[in-house]
């Protein structure tokens, strides 16, 4: 009696540990702000994509990286798995630094990246990736919702994040203290800060406060008093007051128009040409329905709404 | 007549013994292979960054500066040293005597309770994943922190007090071993002579269980030392070493966690974190030492 009961009991586990097991892939992919993501990514095994015979697509792919951009791949690739029942996509953030590394070394199907290729890696490694840029994401600096400050120049803000302003009396505001809330250096929405906000790269400072996604930035920064970090525009929302930049307030429309220029392309990168899954999510991606419905929901721009194009060094063409 | 016939009896058995002794050989080999793998490739990468790369040892161990990036690129390790030991150490701190006061709960004073209710508690404590301990250092103790003393929440403060409540049942469970074992005629022939109870406990049965209790403290040392996420979560993570226990600063697991994803293989900054890698390992190395040489000790 005892060993049927443990039998079926073993039975009932194993089939629901199956089914949990094939519910993960599908559905609850990417959590936000997990730095133990980046070690998953390289253990989870990714089958490439399987050619089928028939018409429908069946396979998996891995996307990691920004975490500014997982936001967007999260839900796009929540529609394109209810429209293509074979396929398994799973989105895990861990820094645009982690994404290329990992696409170029072949633990990722897609990488995205919220840099170019060639500002991380090697340019002979960098060549070897195919750029999609699928939208633009514009970046705010942001403070806890007690600051008093609205705006902030392209030199305050330096020496905020260098250190030599410590108080928020220095800047215009109340007397209380900075509290720095950074990325570390892998992170895309750092190094698109630092280019265009900065001008300059910053040091870690004593005293500063280093986490690993833009989800528990936003968290820090409401709770903390006194606190300034950086976020994309898809992550603002009432916890966080967002700044202005040389008197420009982040919009949509001044970043399409070059007033704003605290932006960044959102790139997805595949090892060379992507393969017809890789292809399919990407082209989705690039459909009207997303850009003009997804993209612009969760914050982002459209590419195709951009008045001005930005290549690697900076040059700005119409 | 007999022999012919025993002969044939043995050889059964010595089929079976030596199937038995090879596969348990594979078993020990498979096992001591992977050890020694192990501490090959992280020795190998940690070395290269001193003997293919050029960085000075020196400087790596006693240097503030840890700037991987910068220019020049400084590799200097001691403020995730510092972090470290010091989160391990107060976590120690806090979490040694009240597993000894609930160890000696369980053993002396309550021992039926102890035994049904508290331990499979305690046990239930070692079985929380650590991220959940640092998703609510996060959520719970930072604010707390905050609030309540000067400074940012973050820090070794509230790195040790997550980093405690993680190696109490460590502590808690060898300690209950420990003083279990004793032999009972010590704690009788304490009561014979005329001592109270709480007399018995902190005259005779601590001081004789110490050195396991040690062991268990070490132990629970050893675990702190080597925990990433939930410290990580709660430490603040600035390469510095800081001014009072409630400012952002660094582990050598957390800095490893921060910046493993962001590095290529063979390059310099992958192999300076390898190379805190290796004196993680070889501080595990000297913990279980410690451990060895207390047990060796207690059993005098």
């Amino acid at each position: 009696m005892k060993k049927t009961v443990m039998m079926l009991l073993a039975l009932t586990l194993t089939f629901a540990l199956a089914a949990c097991g094939q519910n993960n892939n599908n559905g609850n992919a990417g959590s936000s702000g997990n730095a133990a993501s980046s070690g998953n990514a390289s253990e989870s095994p990714s089958a490439p994509a399987s050619e089928s015979p028939a018409a429908e697509l069946t396979g998996s792919l891995l996307a990691t990286g920004s975490s500014a951009l997982q936001p967007l791949v999260d839900q796009v690739s929540k529609k394109f798995m209810e429209t293509n029942k074979g396929v398994s996509i799973q989105v895990q953030a861990g820094g645009s630094g982690t994404g290329l590394t990992q696409v170029s070394e072949g633990q990722s199907d897609i990488g995205n990246s919220d840099v170019f290729a060639e500002e991380k890696l090697d340019a002979d490694k960098a060549a070897e990736l195919v750029d999609h840029q699928v939208a633009v994401v514009g970046m705010a600096a942001v403070v806890n919702p007690e600051v008093t400050v609205e705006d902030l120049t392209q030199q305050q803000l330096v020496d905020i994040f260098t250190g030599k302003v410590t108080n928020w009396k220095d800047v215009g505001g109340a007397d209380q203290k900075i509290q720095i809330v950074n990325r570390p250096a892998s992170s895309g929405t750092r190094a698109t800060f630092e280019k265009y906000a900065l001008g300059q790269k910053s040091e870690d400072l004593q005293g500063s406060i280093q986490e690993d996604s833009s989800g528990t930035v936003r968290k820090l920064v409401g709770e903390t008093p006194g606190a300034i970090g950086y976020l994309a525009l898809s992550y603002l929302d009432d916890t966080v007051k967002t700044l202005k930049y040389e008197g420009v307030e982040a919009t949509v429309d001044n970043i399409a128009n070059g007033t704003y220029p605290v932006w960044a392309y959102e790139h997805m990168y595949t090892k060379g040409e992507p393969s017809e899954i890789e292809k399919a999510f990407l082209d989705y991606m690039l459909s009207d329905e997303v850009q003009n419905g997804d993209v612009v929901e969760l914050g982002y721009i459209p590419a195709s709404k951009m008045q001005i194009k930005r290549d690697v060094d900076g040059n700005i063409t119409q | 007549m007999t022999q012919p016939l025993e002969r044939q009896k043995a050889k059964p058995h010595l089929a079976e013994e030596w199937v038995g002794k090879v596969y348990t050989l594979l078993c020990i080999a498979f096992l001591i292979l992977t050890i020694f793998s192990i501490v090959y490739f992280v020795a190998s990468k940690g070395l290269s960054t001193f003997f293919v790369n050029g960085v000075n040892a020196i400087d790596l161990l006693t240097g503030l500066k840890w700037a991987p990036d910068g220019e020049p690129a400084l590799f200097g390790a001691l403020p995730f040293i510092f972090g470290s030991f010091s989160t391990s150490l107060l976590a120690a701190a806090i979490a040694a005597p009240l597993g000894f006061c609930a160890a000696v709960f369980m053993v002396e004073i309550a021992p039926g309770f102890g035994r049904r209710y508290l331990q499979p508690v305690i046990e239930l404590l070692a079985g929380i994943p650590s991220v959940v301990y640092g998703f609510v250092g996060l959520s719970v103790i930072v604010p707390f922190f905050r609030d309540v003393f000067p400074g940012q929440g973050v820090g070794i403060g509230a790195g040790a007090l997550v980093l405690s409540i993680m190696i109490l049942p460590t502590i808690t469970t060898i300690a209950t071993d420990a003083l279990g074992a004793l032999p009972k005629g010590l704690k009788e022939g304490s009561y014979a002579l005329g001592a109270t109870r709480w007399q018995t406990i902190y005259r005779i049965v601590l001081p004789t269980t110490l050195p396991a209790l040690l062991t268990g403290v070490v132990l629970g040392i050893a675990r702190a030392f080597g925990e990433a996420l939930a410290v990580q979560m709660v430490i603040g993570n600035a390469p510095h070493i800081p001014r009072s226990l409630f400012e952002s600063a660094s582990t050598l697991t957390s800095a490893i966690t921060l910046s493993m994803g962001n590095t290529a293989m063979n390059t310099v900054a992958n192999n300076a974190l390898w190379s805190l890698a290796m004196i993680l390992m070889i501080m595990t190395f000297i913990f279980v030492f410690i451990v060895r040489w207390l047990e060796r000790r207690s059993k005098l």
